[in-house]
């Protein structure tokens, strides 16, 4: 058993460690590195809390017979996870989390004493607070990322559901959480805590159905933060340091890629929240839909344009991870290299269905990320590039964000691709994107359509050059 | 007058945002999916408080309601724990610069 004062020490250093982790995402070379240094701070959280309570008895066992069994699930899951199902991935550990944060909660409450927290029907108020407001966002948490999981997967429907007086359903459950919690407080009633949770697992649902498919990066974003957030509540009722730590980074770390996601497709959070953007915005321009001549090409003049090109930039997006073409990609890239042909990678914020999303598959089929290149790095080059090779995007490319006020994407930053000489476009038909918006670039002089599955179409290309 | 304990843990917290704001602005983008599933494996450091919870059963009766959940929440954390550091992992391994010889 060791002591109070000691523990605490411990548990800042873990708290340390997680910040160096992140920290170590600067860059690639040093990520590696700060990886280890989070395996580290959870070492040491874990050993110190079985030394202060340093009762090594039955119950014991069992904690390591628990964390052995979730250990063993874990890792296979680590394991056997194909790259392009991260974003799943990332949000079924984002409702566990909001489910441990519900059991802890719950546990504190039914046997306070434990944690020193009071006696059951006599707990200390700030604890209760804090307790409930944990319990309330891994809740919300928890039954969120269940429905982003179930849209991910293609279990839901991917397109919004809404339905009338939505909004203001909300705002009435979110102002009986806050009733609750206050009830809660006053009266120490077990039933006002059942009550609570069981709301906030409605109102995770509720937030998370009306938000469609494309929106998917800002939701995931948003439930990583809020997955912090109640660990940082959690971590106040059990006046722990290492929790407090990392809950404040989680939470901060959710809300700037939330944020960084919305400036990529310029909409303002709330916009997002509220949901409904692709159902709305598809009646209208289903409207006005002129059929426009386009030119339709075959591989074997995508590969003859690509092998006179002497630069070429490729643009992709969820379309490609769908078909699973990023391994057929490298395969063709591979070629144009040996052709002397200068490729490089561009990279909207947006590409994809959570953030970084395109990079991770990229690195899978070895593209090495230094050929790999963000939106503002890279979109002068278009002017300069003699082919852009769009494969299973869409929206990001629509020269219309730049030249339509009138258009839904107005102000999203884009991808200059119109600037190259000739634009090869890898889509399955015709159909307009999430927004609903018909691309300008399919019936460009200069833009090529190659319909076709993205990964047979690249094959084929490379067969061909 | 004695400050409350509870303002010293407000304090971290409010400066443990601060520094989580200008640590992440600082990821590299290309590195997003990365950082949340390490973010995904530290927040799981919750297993402290399933771990006490879990061991709050008394001597005679390891299991009751509450160090039933508990045991629960160990396992959940336990799952993104290792299943967060590991496939951080393996993503971190896949990132590599071109190769100088070519």
């Amino acid at each position: 058993m060791i002591s109070a004062n000691l523990s605490a020490v411990f548990y800042l250093i873990s708290g340390v460690l997680f910040i160096l982790a992140l920290r170590g995402l600067s860059s690639p070379e040093t990520s590696r590195q700060g990886n280890f240094f989070g395996i580290m701070g959870m070492v040491i959280a874990i050993s110190v809390t079985f030394l202060s309570i340093g009762n090594f008895s039955t119950g014991f066992i069992f904690v390591l017979i628990f964390l052995l069994i979730g250990g063993l699930v874990g890792a296979f899951i680590a394991y056997k996870i194909p790259m392009t199902a991260m974003p799943e991935l990332v949000a079924g550990f984002h409702s566990l989390v909001g489910l441990a944060a519900v059991f802890v909660a719950i546990s504190a409450f039914l046997n306070p004493s434990a944690f020193g927290l009071g006696f059951p029907g006599n707990i200390k108020l700030a604890s209760l607070i804090e307790m409930s407001v944990g319990a309330a966002i891994g809740a919300i948490t928890f039954s969120g990322s269940v429905i982003a999981f179930l849209k991910l997967q293609g279990i839901m429907s991917g397109s919004p559901i809404t339905f009338k007086g939505q909004h203001a359903l909300n705002a009435l459950i979110l102002i009986s959480i806050v009733i609750l919690i206050y009830l809660l407080c006053s009266t120490q009633s077990s039933n006002v805590f059942w009550i609570l949770l069981a709301i906030s697992f409605i109102v995770g649902f509720l937030l998370i159905i009306p938000i469609g498919g494309a929106d998917m990066p800002v939701v995931i974003s948003m439930l990583n933060s809020y997955s912090g957030w109640a660990a940082a509540g959690i971590g106040f009722t059990l006046e722990n340091t290492a929790l407090i730590i990392t809950g404040a980074l989680v939470g901060s770390s959710g809300a700037i890629l939330s944020y960084i996601m919305c400036k990529g497709m310029n909409r303002s959070f709330f916009n997002v929240i509220l949901g409904g953007f692709g159902a709305t915005e598809q009646s209208s321009s289903s409207q006005n839909k002129e059929q426009r001549p386009v030119k339709n090409g075959n591989a074997d003049d995508a590969a003859f344009l690509m092998k006179n090109a002497s630069s070429v930039i490729i643009v992709p997006g969820y379309g490609m991870a769908v078909a699973q073409a990023q391994h057929a990609l490298r395969e063709m890239v591979d070629t144009l290299k040996k052709n002397g042909i200068k490729v490089s990678y561009a990279i909207h914020p947006v590409a994809g269905r959570m953030p970084g999303h395109m990079n991770v598959l990229l690195a899978e089929a070895n593209v090495p990320y230094d050929e790999v290149f963000e939106l503002e790095e890279i979109n002068n080059d278009f002017a300069n590039a003699d082919v852009a090779f769009v494969i299973g995007a869409n929206d990001v490319t629509n020269p219309v964000a730049k030249t339509d006020p009138q258009s839904p994407i107005y102000g999203m930053p884009v991808l200059d691709v119109e600037k190259c000489k000739s634009v090869l476009f890898v889509k399955r038909s015709l159909s307009p994107g999430y927004a609903g918006i018909d691309n300008e670039l399919f019936y460009r002089e200069n833009t090529l359509m190659l319909f076709a599955d993205a990964k047979k179409m690249t094959e084929d290309i490379t067969k061909n050059l | 007058m004695e400050i409350d304990p509870f303002i010293f843990r407000l304090s971290i917290f409010i400066l443990s945002i601060f520094v989580g704001y200008y640590v992440v602005w600082s990821v590299t983008p290309s590195l997003h999916t990365p950082l949340m599933s390490v973010t995904n494996a530290i927040s799981s450091v919750i297993i402290v408080g399933a771990i006490i919870a879990g061991l709050a059963g008394d001597t005679e009766s390891v299991f009751n309601t509450s160090s039933i959940f508990g045991f629960l929440a160990i396992s959940l954390a336990a799952i993104n724990i290792f299943g967060g550091f590991l496939v951080t992992q393996r993503m971190l391994a896949m990132y590599k610069k071109k190769k100088k010889d070519k």
